[in-house]
């Protein structure tokens, strides 16, 4: 029987020539990540084991990204207590504020995550990765402190589920939309426990960009991974960051699924998820008639340079409402440079948006943009719980960057083709 | 061992974002996170809790983030036991990793009402509704599981296979 590409990595992570769904295996870790919020607890789990040591100087990636540059006195003592910790253990990659970026932006811009990986990060989405074709989850801050001194984590083999995308996207349609879409029709728990893999002629199209913002919020389905078979696209984006080898997994053609689903992306709309799930997706076409009081644009989701240019394509044509705050933040400092030099930081300045270092802020309801009673955002992130971006009466409604910019034009969520108008087939949007 | 305690019930899908709001993830400490235990879901939680209390919820209990401080909330707070008719997978280790007791079971999760009181044996994953006069058997942990769950969590088992190598 074949395997399919998450059970091709953990038997290579097991050292065993094969593995089968609900199996209980011990494998090596290749990256082992931290942040500012998490990172903290798990050291102080870490010390309560008595070595000395972490497995690997160069295999615990720690980056200060949520609740920086310190938002008040008791964040900066995390973060002080995951520096020091860095300098005493002479962790290598460790992301001081002017260096740091999103965490999930940072490590494959950088070249530290790697096809046929296995990574634990104690962060849900850890799952970023799976976009490179590498086995990547979250955890909690005690399987982190125990993986910095092993090198070696504990999994139950996941159950695959397989995702077919055919067809051409529509103008303004992207991985958020796709991902959105998904969601909405498998809910918050339809993956749970299990790895999805997304294929079809529509992912092979795909930028890697997009690909990321897909297994990003693959644990908003309640998947422990989002996987994509590496590719010439991957290929392209990794040979020159890589500075190690890596190894390339395909699903085998036998191999089994717990299910599979089709999608005709023909069908599919730019996508907005309603509070407060981001289960409760509608396409544009249905979202009627809702007034905005911020826009935030960012984020590990979509917080990377296709996201920024797509943002600026619209606010090039409409200043930001007087009634709406945009807050739009790049992933890491060389997307924000890189933004700076095609001119995407003036064009959102001059539409009167505010600019942010890279950082995990609002999101999460951290800082950089919280919301007060009674109001509603428009987010390009992931979640959109109760209280997710500030006070629990506050209402968040997630997006692509190109339907967040065009609601901050016009005050209430609109789709892109209000701002842009209506780009017929065949076009080029 | 035996667990006993009233029931706090809540539905599904209750993301650890409600557990324990990010406003309140500059601390690590267990005192000061249970203080805040629930509060966007349920402003009553923290303060009436009793030691012993046991939550029991729908589906996907935990979803979201991979905050430990949200388990390690719910334990300071008093809670003796999460009973759910599923449990979202980062929640489940987190649980297990720091010593939460933590139990699946579809018909005690529907069964059971707010304020009813239970006896739990945890090993043989017995749950004795004391109100309804009813028992519910829990889905048993696989054997790994049930090793890291008996030394008290994974930084004692891993300290343990540490001192063994």
């Amino acid at each position: 029987m074949g395997m399919t590409l998450a059970e091709k990595i953990l038997a290579n992570g097991a050292g065993l020539t094969e593995v089968k769904p609900n199996q209980l295996i011990k494998v090596k870790t290749d990256v082992v990540l931290g942040n500012d919020i998490t990172a903290p607890v798990a050291i102080n789990e870490f010390n309560k084991l008595g070595v000395k040591d972490v497995f690997d100087k160069e295999k615990i990636m720690l980056v200060p990204d949520h609740f920086v540059p310190a938002k008040d006195i008791q964040s900066a003592q995390l973060s002080k207590q995951m520096r020091d910790f860095a300098r005493e253990k002479e962790i290598k990659h460790y992301f001081e504020v002017g260096d740091m970026g999103i965490e999930h932006v940072l490590l494959p811009e950088k070249g530290l995550v790697l096809p046929g990986d296995i990574v634990i990060g104690a962060d849900s989405h850890t799952c970023t990765y799976g976009a490179l074709g590498a086995f990547a989850t979250g955890v909690g801050s005690t399987d982190m402190a125990a993986a910095m001194a092993t090198g070696e984590t504990w999994f139950k083999v996941p159950e695959s589920i397989k995702l077919h995308y055919h067809g051409k996207l529509n103008p303004y349609v992207g991985g958020k939309d796709l991902i959105l879409h998904t969601i909405g029709q498998l809910g918050v728990d339809g993956a749970r426990y299990m790895a999805m893999e997304f294929v079809g002629d529509t992912i092979r199209q795909l930028s890697m960009d997009n690909r990321f913002t897909m297994s990003n919020m693959a644990i908003e389905a309640g998947a422990k991974v989002g996987l994509i078979e590496p590719d010439e696209i991957t290929l392209h984006y990794v040979r020159e960051r890589a500075k190690r080898p890596y190894q390339l997994f395909l699903s085998d053609y036998d191999a089994k699924y717990a299910m599979e689903y089709e999608f005709d992306v023909t069908k599919i709309e730019p996508t907005v998820a309603f509070p407060h799930s981001p289960e409760n997706t509608r396409p544009i076409s249905e979202v009627g008639n809702v007034w905005i009081d911020q826009a935030v644009i960012g984020s590990c989701t979509n917080g990377r340079i296709e996201d920024l240019r797509a943002a600026a394509k619209v606010l090039s044509e409409g200043k930001v409402n007087s009634n709406v705050r945009l807050i739009i933040f790049p992933g890491t400092q060389s997307i924000y440079l890189q933004a700076m030099k095609e001119g995407l930081i003036e064009v959102f300045i001059n539409a009167g948006a505010v600019v942010s270092t890279p950082t995990c802020g609002p999101c999460l309801g951290g800082h950089m943009g919280i919301l007060a009673k009674g109001e509603r955002a428009i987010s390009t992130t992931n979640r959109n719980f109760v209280g997710r971006m500030g006070h629990p009466e506050s209402e968040v409604y997630l997006s692509s960057p190109y339907v967040a910019a065009a609601s901050a034009v016009l005050g209430r969520i609109a789709s892109p083709e209000e701002v842009l108008g209506v780009i017929k087939k065949g076009e080029v949007a | 061992m035996k667990l006993e305690g009233y029931v706090w019930k809540y539905g599904h899908d209750i993301d650890t974002d409600v557990i324990i709001p990010a406003r309140y993830l500059n601390s690590t400490s267990p005192k000061e996170l249970a203080i805040h235990c629930m509060e966007d879901l349920d402003t009553t939680f923290a303060k009436k809790v009793q030691i012993g209390d046991i939550i029991v919820a729908g589906k996907n209990f935990g979803c979201g983030s991979s905050r430990e401080h949200a388990p390690l909330s719910i334990k300071a707070a008093g809670v003796s036991c999460v009973i759910a008719e599923s449990f979202a997978r980062i929640f489940y280790r987190n649980s297990i990793n720091i010593g939460l007791p933590i139990l699946e079971s579809k018909e005690a999760a529907e069964d059971i009402s707010e304020g009813d009181r239970l006896e739990i044996e945890l090993e043989t994953g017995l749950i004795h509704n004391l109100t309804k006069k009813v028992t519910y058997q829990a889905t048993p942990f696989p054997e790994f599981m049930q090793e890291l769950i008996k030394v008290g969590g994974l930084i004692p088992y891993t300290k343990r296979s540490i001192v063994n190598a």
